[in-house]
């Protein structure tokens, strides 16, 4: 478990706003940047502790919490923040969220966990019609911007139908909340403590499967990553690849075997799914004519559609193929079928062939 | 059937009123009258008498029955371990008597409902081993075919709804099923069992209004077992008195660890349903392993307080002193006994294993009854695409 810096950098560099494409990871210049070897529960463990170091009005609550949360995410906080800021629920989503809604509502940063996204529909209700929607009917008299729900979401290898689910196409569907996923450690903490800050109510989704397995040199020190913006992590010239979450590292792992066959792919991760950056995506389909999106979601009515339609009304003229979308089956999340379910780096790789040579 | 005395020396436990002749491995029916240990707390109502009517026979199903439970859930922990049970897998062990106890007091035509740690329920059910085992590992032979796992168990011809895996959400579907046997008129009762855990979910409390406004065959029984997943039960709920929350509806709270305790509370809870409407059950009742395999159990418990109700309430050794003390049978008569299960248990284990994986193309049946023609990128590369039925 890392240990924090105890100075922190309280000028916290944002880098520059800019439009089209980003070629390099986010940099901050902000004092002496140590980096240390972090996985991704790790980073959002740091995140949190930041979180609620620099804003004494800050929470983390859900359940199990306390001793450190069924992933670790949480180790620490409650002994070092004391149990009157992180504290453990009672098992019941809906008053959860409700009760973090009321307390954002009161000014304070309420970081809701939910346990895992599976279990996250009781609260649907809560986030579609309360949360999304609080600022917008009161006339901007109230608004519970200070919420962020944190949820593990994906497949994990063997969850089966209640521990793998990715839901964010729900979640997307709702105007007045953000929805941000991850790649990485190093992205999971700025992000996560960009939608801490952020001044709208945020569902996070972290995936799961990277909480041990991806591991990053992660920046010790106090970080944002702007929301809504995307990034191109790999440069190309035949096609476009949009994604997110863990399902960047198969399709990267497509990309390295389609440039063995001679095929440059330019590869986008989203990291904030609603609002998402339109200008990154249509500068990157301009230049190569081709889309192909993938995500661990079931196919109709994932969020690959709504960026198919998107792209499709912007760049109709440049396109050269078909949108491709490769991604889960239209079936529940199944148990000993998930290699057949998940969009594999075989699956992308097929589809990357069959645009480029449509 | 022999007659054989073989050495049993005088116990001071409590000898019965009826002299029992002891019999090799007894079947005998003639009722005995047992009082629990510990009293029935109710609320509005009145708690049932604390003498439990049984049989030799009986008592004998019950270390028969739950040694097989407790085998078959340390069998799926080596399993598990041994990485052939995949998913998240939820141990029964400790809580026992409350699955052969409530069998004890219903008919396979009373539906049960519960949510993920099924495994004893559902051989309780008159469930097979190898089948329990199948599914554990995710074959063919499984009951839900291999495609649903440990928390998906179901077995429609003794009425056992499953298997759920969001907490709670059972509760109203049990209530549901109630009211479907309250309008056939055919006198059966559903049994919707949860956790302390989802005790707090609101789900629950609407159940609880439409159960009683609408007076439905309905039992919801908490199974208490002191902690949802890491959070003890003092942390998680105001009013840990779970019998009690249904308010409005009458509740008793049982002895969990006691199989007969479990059958009288059952018992007189199904009179009630069928008479009264609903009735809440809260089952004191313990887990010696973690939330789940994934969980080893110690970081929000200490080890001295598992081998503490083990020593001092474990359900198998209740009724093996049980047992002796009414002479039905001898320590090497049950000793044997566990060998015979521990022998099915495994031979079930090898059967189970040699069951093949579900075709790949049943990854898309049992999604409609008719198709729904989405097209994919072919799962194993022999087809470049595949619409799936």
């Amino acid at each position: 478990m890392a240990s924090l810096l105890s100075r922190f950098c309280r000028k916290v560099a944002v880098p520059g706003s800019a439009h089209g494409a980003r070629m390099v990871s986010t940099t901050t210049s902000c004092g002496s940047e140590t980096v240390k070897s972090l996985n991704l529960y790790s980073a959002i463990n740091q995140a949190l502790h930041i979180a609620l170091e620099t804003d004494p009005r800050s929470y983390v609550f859900g359940e199990d919490v306390g001793f450190g949360g069924v992933f670790r995410c949480t180790t620490g906080l409650a002994e070092r923040f004391g149990k009157n800021r992180v504290f453990n629920t009672p098992l019941c989503e809906q008053g959860i969220v409700g009760f973090g809604i009321g307390l954002a509502a009161m000014g304070n940063r309420a970081v809701v966990e939910i346990q895992f996204a599976d279990y996250i529909y009781p609260a649907f209700d809560q986030i579609v019609n309360e949360a999304a929607k609080f600022r917008y009917r009161s006339g901007n008299q109230f608004n519970c911007g200070g919420l962020t729900i944190r949820a593990p979401y994906g497949a994990v290898g063997h969850g089966g139908h209640y521990h793998s689910q990715s839901p964010e196409a729900f979640f997307c569907h709702v105007p007045g909340i953000k929805v941000v996923i991850p790649r990485s450690p190093r992205e999971a903490k700025g992000l996560l403590l960009s939608s801490i800050r952020d001044p709208n109510p945020v569902v996070f989704f972290e995936p799961k499967w990277l909480y041990r397995q991806a591991v990053e040199e992660v920046p010790e020190h106090d970080y944002m990553i702007p929301l809504s913006e995307a990034e191109v992590i790999r440069e190309g010239n035949d096609i476009t690849l949009v994604g997110w979450g863990a399902q960047l590292t198969v399709m990267e792992q497509a990309c390295l075997d389609a440039e063995k066959e001679g095929i440059s792919c330019e590869l986008i991760d989203l990291k904030t799914l609603l609002p998402w950056d339109k200008e990154t995506v249509e500068a990157s389909v301009k230049k190569t004519g081709r889309l192909l999106i993938s995500h661990e979601a079931p196919v109709t009515g994932g969020f690959g559609a709504e960026i198919s339609a998107t792209i499709l009304e912007r760049c109709f003229l440049k396109l050269e193929a078909p949108v491709s979308r490769v991604c889960g089956l239209d079936t529940p999340f199944p148990l000993v079928f998930e290699p057949f379910y998940m969009p594999t780096k075989n699956k992308i790789l097929d589809a990357i062939k069959s645009t480029v040579n449509y | 059937m022999a007659l054989s005395r073989l050495s049993l020396r005088s116990n001071p436990f409590l000898k019965p009123s009826t002299t029992s002749i002891r019999r090799h491995v007894s079947t005998d029916t003639t009722p005995i009258t047992i009082e629990t240990a510990v009293p029935f707390e109710s609320h509005l109502c009145d708690a049932p008498s604390r003498s439990v009517v049984t049989s030799s026979s009986e008592i004998l199903s019950f270390f028969r029955d739950m040694a097989r439970m407790r085998r078959t859930e340390i069998a799926a922990d080596s399993l598990y371990k041994a990485k052939m049970i995949r998913g998240f897998c939820h141990l029964y062990d400790g809580q026992e008597a409350l699955a052969v106890g409530m069998e004890a007091a219903i008919t396979k035509k009373d539906a049960i409902i519960t949510s993920y740690r099924d495994h004893c329920t559902f051989l309780g059910r008159g469930g097979e081993l190898v089948e329990a085992f199948s599914e554990l590992m995710g074959r063919k032979r499984g009951c839900s075919n291999g495609k649903g796992g440990s928390m998906h168990f179901y077995k429609k011809d003794a009425c056992f709804y499953g298997g759920h895996g969001i907490v709670g959400a059972q509760i109203p579907l049990g209530c549901g099923l109630a009211f479907a046997q309250k309008y056939s008129k055919e006198e059966f009762v559903t049994f919707a069992l949860y956790g302390d855990g989802a005790a707090n979910q609101g789900q629950l409390f609407e159940a609880l209004n439409i159960a009683a406004l609408w007076d439905l065959p309905a039992i919801l029984v908490c199974e208490n077992n002191h902690y949802g997943m890491g959070t003890a039960t003092w942390r998680s709920a105001k009013s840990p008195a779970y019998f009690k929350r249904g308010d409005y509806v009458p509740g008793l709270k049982v002895d969990g660890m006691d199989a007969l305790a479990v059958k009288q509370a059952c018992k007189f809870a199904k009179e009630h349903a069928l008479k009264n409407g609903p009735i809440v059950l809260e089952m004191d009742t313990y887990r010696y392993h973690g939330h789940s395999m994934s969980d080893p159990g110690s970081t929000y418990r200490t080890r001295d307080e598992v081998s503490g109700v083990r020593q001092v309430r474990d359900p198998i050794e209740r009724v093996r002193k049980l047992l002796l003390s009414y002479d039905i049978a001898t320590e090497k008569e049950l000793k044997d006994m566990e060998k015979e299960v521990r022998k099915e248990v495994d031979d079930a284990v090898a059967q189970a294993k040699e069951s093949p994986v579900p075709e790949p193309s049943e990854l898309f049946t049992n999604m409609y009854v008719k198709d729904c023609g989405v097209e994919s990128f072919g799962a194993d590369r022999k087809e470049l695409k595949v619409t799936l039925t």
